[in-house]
């Protein structure tokens, strides 16, 4: 049986396009607000979802995703409701890949067993977990995939030829491609040096690969899309969200639709790059 | 846990000692963390770089340290304590280094080697300011780009510091995330290092972080307890009774520890920051008060809440004010082998003054938290046993901190 993710990947190859995979946080700016743009998300444009479970030491995420986690915490957002939302948000969809995109001592201390088993039980399809290299795949990488969870692995630019086997040895469901060196949000994507990347990338996988941290704009959306099979967004939505909340951070009216108008400029920029013969 | 055969081993070649340690960092730093392992094993086995660092640790920092006999202080502590009881005690003088604390034992090892590595730009985090010093210092003595990351709360409390390091060279970058603290500014370092991969080094200050800092670290601190060894039998004839050393990070501790761990006679106190006592909540005794968990590169004991998010560490000492510890005395807790426990601000603030009017020493106030135990401990020892306080930093920086508290204006 096909996961979710891979029926997903392979519908757009079929459209000839890229797939929009979106990040926002879990509880950003609220637990009530971040559910229902959750469920928002497939209809404005997202082919896939990466749902950011806050952590209050964010090592690899710039100023945006760091205040969108603390906004999330101080508003009460734990794993437990994270996984909760997840739950919710299956009874209403069980099409849209759903991946968790967080940092390892959460999940540590929720209990790695446990974990495995709440997440596949909510309808969790895959984990991103940046602090968990391939030396430490006895932590969670191996544990997750026996559980029927897929370890998205980070490749980056500092991920040589010599490292890549090593980092695609346990990679499943996709490849996600940091294209630049340095944070989420930070410095915008070279659409050459990322089609390199990820040229050389596949000559090592047959899995999807998908590109993120420098992509702002539906423009540099669409340019990451004519050479990979996904392109990330996660910053400039929780940019757009952060700019309509009030002063003391709680969502406004204009909060949903900010983000939702936003995927759906980015998805249409997306669908309109017909996929260069990459295969 | 059994007791392993030797405590001197570690880590493996994970970076592992026992549960704690490893290399729990994103993937973009990881070859970075590979290639400063094996320049750090070649430089290791290079008698040329040796050298260098005998030459600058003997010429540059002054070492070896003095290892002093506190007279006054152990008669004083005699006095309150019943006949026969008082410990001989006695200072590892680390304040008397250039830089004026330990710190810079560990930063001269790491700036050169960055050198070996051929890296212009020198990043670090500081809590106190001292492992900014140090940095700064040894960037000028060597001609680097040097960028240190302070917490904003830290800067205010430490502003000598700040100076120092500005008139040093040094860009200092006020961190404002998270809590303006040490472990922010080591989180704006990683993402520092994430962005500037090529030219940059990281000089990590204490024993914590990724394989192999933890390890490189205590090698380079290690100077402390190899000299107060030879010291103490010199002195004494003999090895101490026992060792103790305040913890923040716990590069100090380490330093003085790990020659010793192996002698089962040698006692070995580590002491953390109790801020305003455990049972408060504001504290920065990660082994009292935590538990494991995963920060920064390493597995270790960590102050957080039940989700698994970092607590707010409180000390009166910005050095200590770090919400977890070394990975090795995270290993060295659950073995065993070393006992650790805690000292107040208030108890710190005490022995800052005590130990000023009787010694003639102004010592930081990290040290001051090592001082206070040693006043409470000392007595419950005999005259015959001796204790070794690792006085890891002059007070200097914290003047006007202290002036404040006690309602001095300068």
């Amino acid at each position: 049986m096909s996961t979710r993710i891979e029926t997903r990947f392979r519908a757009c190859a079929a459209e000839g396009r890229a797939a929009l995979v979106t990040f926002v946080t879990a509880g950003d700016p609220d637990h009530d607000t971040s559910l229902a743009l959750l469920k928002a998300l497939p209809a404005a444009g997202a082919d896939i979802i990466e749902l950011g479970v806050p952590f209050t030491d964010p090592m690899a995420d710039g100023p945006a995703i760091q205040a969108a986690g603390l906004r999330a915490l101080a508003a009460g957002q734990t794993l437990a409701k994270t996984l909760a939302m997840v739950k919710t948000f299956r009874e209403s969809d069980d099409t849209t890949p759903l991946v968790l995109m967080g940092y390892y001592n959460p999940v540590y201390v929720y209990g790695v067993e446990r974990f495995l088993t709440d997440a596949k039980a909510a309808g969790v399809d895959g984990l991103v977990v940046v602090d968990l290299p391939p030396e430490e795949d006895g932590e969670l990488c191996l544990p997750a995939l026996a559980a029927g969870l897929d370890f998205i692995r980070l490749a980056t630019p500092t991920t040589d030829d010599k490292r890549l086997p090593a980092v695609l040895a346990h990679t499943a469901g996709f490849v996600y491609y940091v294209s630049i060196t340095g944070i989420t949000g930070a410095a915008q994507a070279d659409p050459d040096a990322v089609g390199r990347a990820v040229a050389r990338i596949k000559r090592h996988t047959t899995l999807p690969v998908a590109v993120g941290f420098g992509v702002k704009t539906p423009e540099s959306a669409a340019a990451i899309a004519a050479n990979a099979d996904g392109v990330v967004v996660g910053s400039a939505l929780i940019d757009a969200l952060r700019a309509t909340l009030d002063a003391e951070n709680r969502a406004t009216p204009a909060t949903l639709t900010a983000v939702t108008d936003l995927v759906g400029r980015l998805a249409e920029a997306v669908r309109g790059v017909r996929r260069q013969a990459a295969e | 846990m059994n007791a392993p055969n030797s405590f001197r081993t570690g880590p493996d070649d994970n970076g592992h000692f026992g549960l704690f340690g490893g290399r729990f960092v994103a993937e973009t730093l990881m070859p970075l963390i590979l290639d400063l392992e094996t320049a750090y094993n070649e430089a290791k086995a290079d008698p040329a770089y040796k050298a260098e660092m005998d030459a600058g640790l003997k010429h540059y920092v002054g070492r070896p340290s003095p290892l002093y006999y506190a007279e006054r202080l152990t008669e004083h502590l005699r006095a309150g304590a019943p006949a026969g009881m008082g410990a001989k005690i006695y200072f590892k003088r680390e304040e008397l280094n250039h830089t004026g604390s330990h710190k810079v034992n560990n930063v001269l090892g790491q700036i050169l080697l960055a050198r070996r590595m051929g890296k212009k730009r020198i990043i670090a985090e500081t809590g106190a300011g001292q492992h900014g010093v140090a940095t700064a210092t040894l960037c000028a003595r060597y001609g680097l780009e040097c960028v240190v990351y302070m917490g904003a709360v830290d800067v205010a409390r430490q502003a000598p510091n700040v100076f120092r390091m500005k008139m040093l060279g040094a860009s200092v970058v006020p961190v404002q995330s998270g809590s303006k603290t040490l472990k922010d500014a080591m989180n704006e370092a990683l993402r520092d290092w994430v962005t500037n991969v090529s030219d940059t080094f990281y000089c990590i200050g204490t024993v914590a972080g990724p394989h192999p800092y933890p390890a490189m670290v205590r090698d380079f601190q290690s100077i402390i307890g190899t000299e107060t060894r030879e010291q103490m039998l010199e002195m004494e004839g003999r090895l101490p009774d026992s060792l103790i050393a305040c913890i923040g990070g716990g590069s100090n501790a380490m330093g003085l520890f790990h020659p010793f761990l192996d002698d089962p006679s040698v006692k070995i106190f580590g002491v953390e920051a109790a801020g305003h006592g455990i049972p408060s909540g504001q504290h920065a005794a990660s082994l009292t008060g935590g538990r494991p968990g995963v920060l920064h590169g390493n597995r270790t004991y960590l102050l957080m809440d039940a989700d698994g998010q970092i607590a707010e560490a409180h000390s009166i000492s910005a050095g200590l004010d770090y919400p977890g510890i070394g990975p090795e005395h995270s290993w060295l807790h659950d073995t065993g082998r070393a006992t650790y426990i805690s000292a107040t601000d208030d108890e710190a603030l005490e022995a800052f003054q005590l130990v000023a009017k009787l010694e003639g020493i102004i010592p930081a106030l990290e040290p001051a938290h090592a001082l206070a135990k040693v006043a409470q401990l000392a007595p419950t020892f005999p005259e015959d046993h001796l204790m070794v306080v690792n006085l890891s930093g002059r007070g200097d920086k914290d003047i006007p901190q202290v002036a404040d508290i006690l309602g001095t204006s300068l």
